[in-house]
């Protein structure tokens, strides 16, 4: 299941939500990312998040599919906020659930890679520094490609 | 065809998106940014370093060399920063 939102999650209740009655499940990994106070040394104030509506759910709902083929997962789950946030907030969550861990963990790291550097998000950061919109970063690339087969 | 920009490119663009008629002779993306930036300084100044944009046709990611419809929806946007 993916989400795209403008408000905050509980990764508690999502979770309940996403497991529901199945009890196959032995193994629920998480990722939640979420708003740093600073950037390159210098403080953030806020950060707005935009986003290319329409593709980042084709986006994400094809991260998720590719990531149900390639292991054996019970359910997956990927919420991803927009909109003006601050430090501290919760920005993305990633939840994948599946008999053993193994798989679980395997899936969560390859769903928070692919959607770096594949999902349409861009950051804009407001700070100390002035008003930037947040650089790609390198090593997101690096971390997508070691999933190419 | 309906263009759409994202982040800096299209604050530099300054609009969100254009409905552009596919112009004699442009069959691909590379060649849809080389008759956009000839023909809007705008749109010069934001596709100027190729290196820093990205496209997508209909939503899906493609690169320069892609084939284009009149019925496509177009986006030029730098690398994406979510997650």
């Amino acid at each position: 299941m993916i989400r795209v939102q403008k408000e905050d999650f509980d990764i508690s209740s999502e979770i309940d939500a996403l497991v529901g009655e199945d009890r196959g499940i032995g193994g629920i990994c998480s990722f939640m990312g979420t708003v740093r106070d600073m950037a390159d040394g210098a403080s953030i104030d806020s950060m707005t998040l935009e986003h290319y509506t329409g593709m980042t759910e084709k986006a994400l709902s094809g991260i998720e599919e590719e990531a149900n083929n390639r292991w054996n997962l019970s359910a997956t789950l990927i919420i991803h906020r927009y909109g003006e946030l601050y430090p501290g907030d919760r920005i993305v969550l990633v939840v994948t659930a599946s008999p053993h861990r193994e798989e679980a963990f395997m899936a969560c790291q390859f769903l928070m890679d692919w959607l770096k550097t594949k999902a349409p998000f861009w950051k804009r950061e407001e700070g100390e520094a002035g008003s930037k919109w947040v650089d790609a970063r390198a090593a997101d690339d690096l971390a997508t490609d070691r999933w190419r087969q | 065809m309906n263009i759409l920009y994202f982040s800096w490119i299209r604050e530099k663009v300054g609009v969100p998106h254009q409905d552009v008629t596919l112009p004699d002779g442009v069959r691909t993306v590379g060649q849809l940014m080389t008759w956009l930036m000839e023909n809007d300084d705008h749109c010069a100044a934001a596709l100027a370093e190729q290196k820093a944009v990205r496209v997508a046709v209909n939503q899906e990611h493609v690169g320069f060399d892609h084939v284009l419809n009149d019925s496509d929806e177009v986006a030029f946007f730098p690398p994406v920063t979510g997650g």
